[in-house]
């Protein structure tokens, strides 16, 4: 049958003109975060992987234990994390995986970063604007039900293969969360508290950083875990576009039926997930 | 009450519609449509109904209704956190309503501040940053603040709890933490929304008590939201009362309880306990028949007693100085030993009031006598009336006529 409406058509000139217009533009983009995830690789690498582990292992421990690190019931707290950290880092580093790790730590550090720069200000713009809220929600509706692989596709237009790609990918695939439980943050904030600061004569910028940010804190921070754990998700995915780590051996275990190779560097995405799903977590639980 | 204070608050024809069409609902209000068929026909609700009225410097006023009359609705209407629709709202010569935004921020930082019903406080800060969060608000120094919140914990009963948080306190230390972070802003206008509406009844007392202590000291004028008369009556100089956003009735307790403008006042006031309210002023006989010590003789006692029907009656003197009780069978004993003066059987050993003694007050005075009680003049001992004992039981007991009857009937059957 014919096409009555040759949507995926528009959508593509539309792009093509972007890309066009905007070219200036991409470089730019492409060249800050290749240049960002290469600095960061080059750093951790050189630092050597005792210090790196001793390093995760202690923020582990002092993320649970707190103030009470140097005492009884902080050990109690802390130590299994801390364990952990160590054992599983140990495991990777001894599979052979360390600087593939490190690529895809860095990968998700960047992807985080950029979706919160742009998701919280959403959030709290979402939250304080229905008009705002309406247009932005069906659009994370689209970017969370839209499968990953059909970012990858602009993304390679606009920015070729390599770790850009893979970042952008990553970061709208990642986004959704960090503006959902801003902006959801921001309006369960009580409306007493919030009254009682009009009440005293706060300003709008007031009410946001000293009432509404604050108590909105704990939720901002459980969206700042699911940004995470979204990015890490995708590394597999970001490979085949050209991003570097973990993920790319597991798509080269498919790609080659090696199961050997797709388990140990799948187990190694895993323990990367624990590691930074519980150090989050306890932050925000602080 | 001495009423040449100045007027703090003036509240003119204020009226505040919810809804999109505000203005046409505007209309057929002053056309005098009710509120339903408004709603009906605007989809408007009227949450406050052209309420007018002044409010004197130091003055603790009540508003008081029931749930939807439109109380909180018209407080919040006195710092705009509802936008009146019309009418206007001046704090001395400064009508608020007509502030720009910016201007009334001002307003709300110099010229009140507000208690809530469910306190407001902020969580991750501790009660001494509650306590200065209105100066900081402000724009206050951290140093000056500090000192300041410090003051205002003291001035509530909170000293040592500077450094703890608000989960870590009761409801009614919370609410004290509130009234310290309104208190510390130092303006003369208070405003409190159901202010201790959530507190158990034991600690609402209390609270009552010290914000009736603080206001000694400091001469706030306060405007007190509530549901409650009890509360209205116990904190109010002066309450209103409100109903379906119309204010229906302003006074003092004692003017609303003995003359209920409307039904729906009266059916509010049946309820309360009368007896701490009701004053020996309202309840005495007026001008009543009494004897003067050095014109009225035995003879003329007598007389006197038998053209009014009763056995006992109040002498005073020349300067209408009230000195005791003469019973009937006391002078007809004089009269018949021919005594020209009722002085000797003159009964002075004998309980009076003054005109501000509550009913609950003059209960006790009753046991063990027979007489009424003569009320006087504070300074002079002038003699002004009578409380009879019935006046006072029937004033304490309340029970309507029907009850009455009945309990004489099973009185009797006995």
């Amino acid at each position: 049958m014919d096409k009555l409406i040759d949507l995926g058509k528009y959508i593509e000139q539309g792009i093509n003109v972007l890309e066009e217009s905007l070219s200036g533009l991409w470089g730019a983009i492409d060249d800050v975060i290749s240049w960002t995830v290469e600095f960061l690789n080059d750093t951790f690498l050189a630092i050597p992987f005792v210090v790196i582990i001793a390093l995760v292992t202690f923020g582990a421990y002092y993320a649970n234990a707190g103030k009470q690190a140097f005492k009884k019931e902080g050990f109690k707290k802390g130590a299994g994390l801390a364990l952990f950290v160590v054992l599983g880092l140990l495991l990777i580093w001894a599979m052979g995986y360390w600087k593939e790790a490190i690529q895809t730590t860095t990968l998700v550090i960047v992807a985080t970063i950029i979706a919160l720069l742009f998701g919280i200000p959403l959030g709290i713009w979402a939250a304080r604007s229905n008009t705002a809220n309406a247009i932005i929600r069906p659009i994370l509706d689209l970017m969370q039900t839209m499968p990953a692989f059909v970012y990858l596709i602009p993304a390679i237009f606009f920015f070729s293969v390599g770790n850009t790609p893979g970042v952008i990918a990553t970061v709208i695939f990642s986004l959704p969360p960090a503006v959902r439980l801003t902006s959801l943050g921001i309006r369960n904030v009580p409306e007493d508290v919030i009254e009682a600061g009009h009440a005293f004569g706060a300003t709008d910028k007031q009410i946001l950083f000293k009432i509404q940010l604050p108590l909105a804190k704990t939720t901002i921070l459980a969206g700042i875990n699911q940004v995470i754990l979204l990015a890490l998700s995708m590394v597999v995915i970001a490979s085949m576009v050209g991003a570097k780590g973990l993920g790319a051996i597991v798509y080269q275990g498919i790609q080659q039926n090696d199961i050997a190779k797709g388990f140990e560097s799948g187990l190694g995405i895993v323990v990367l997930a624990i590691i930074l799903d519980r150090i989050t977590q306890a932050v925000a639980k602080k | 009450m001495s009423d040449n204070r100045k007027t703090k608050i003036k509240v003119e024809d204020l009226t505040l519609i919810f809804g999109k069409r505000k203005q046409e609902a505007l209309k057929l209000l002053e056309q005098g449509v009710s509120k339903e068929e408004i709603l009906k026909k605007t989809k408007c609700t009227v949450g406050v109904n052209r309420a007018s009225f002044e409010i004197k410097e130091g003055e603790v006023f009540v508003i008081m209704g029931l749930s939807g009359s439109g109380k909180s609705t018209l407080i919040r209407c006195l710092n705009r956190l509802n936008e009146p629709t019309a009418g206007k709202v001046f704090f001395d010569d400064h009508d608020i309503t007509r502030d720009t935004n910016k201007e009334l921020l001002e307003t709300r930082r110099t010229e009140m501040s507000m208690v809530f019903q469910k306190f407001g406080l902020l969580p991750h800060r501790t009660i001494l940053e509650n306590a200065g969060f209105g100066l900081e608000l402000r724009g206050e120094e951290k140093a000056t603040r500090d000192e300041r919140a410090k003051t205002a914990l003291e001035t509530v009963g909170l000293r040592g709890y500077e450094a703890q948080y608000p989960a870590e306190l009761s409801g009614g230390m919370q609410q004290r933490v509130g009234l310290a972070r309104a208190l510390a802003n130092d303006l003369e206008v208070l405003l409190m929304d159901e202010a201790f509406s959530a507190l158990d009844p034991l600690i609402k007392s209390d609270m009552q008590d010290e914000l009736l202590e603080i206001q000694d000291k400091l001469h706030k004028t306060i405007v007190f939201i509530t549901h409650d008369l009890d509360e209205a009556i116990k904190i109010g100089d002066r309450i209103a009362i409100m109903k379906d956003g119309v204010v229906e009735q302003i006074g003092t307790a004692e003017d609303i309880l003995t003359n209920p403008a409307s039904e729906y006042v009266e059916a509010f006031v049946e309820k309360v306990d009368r007896k701490t309210i009701i004053t020996a002023e309202t309840l005495m006989f007026k001008k009543h028949t009494a004897l003067e010590v050095h014109k009225d003789g035995p003879k003329g006692a007598v007389r006197k007693m038998r053209s009014i029907a009763v056995d006992q009656l109040p002498v005073i003197d020349e300067h209408k100085k009230f000195l005791g009780h003469v019973w009937l069978q006391d002078v007809l004993e004089l009269e018949k030993e021919q005594e020209k003066s009722i002085e000797k059987v003159i009964n002075t050993n004998v309980p009076s009031v003054y005109r501000h003694y509550t009913v609950e007050e003059m209960l006790p005075l009753i046991t063990g006598i027979r007489h009424p009680l003569a009320v006087i003049e504070e300074e002079t001992g002038k003699f002004l009336g009578l409380v009879t004992q019935t006046s006072l039981i029937i004033e304490a007991t309340r029970f309507e006529k029907k009850e009455v009857i009945k309990l004489k009937e099973q009185a009797n059957e006995l």
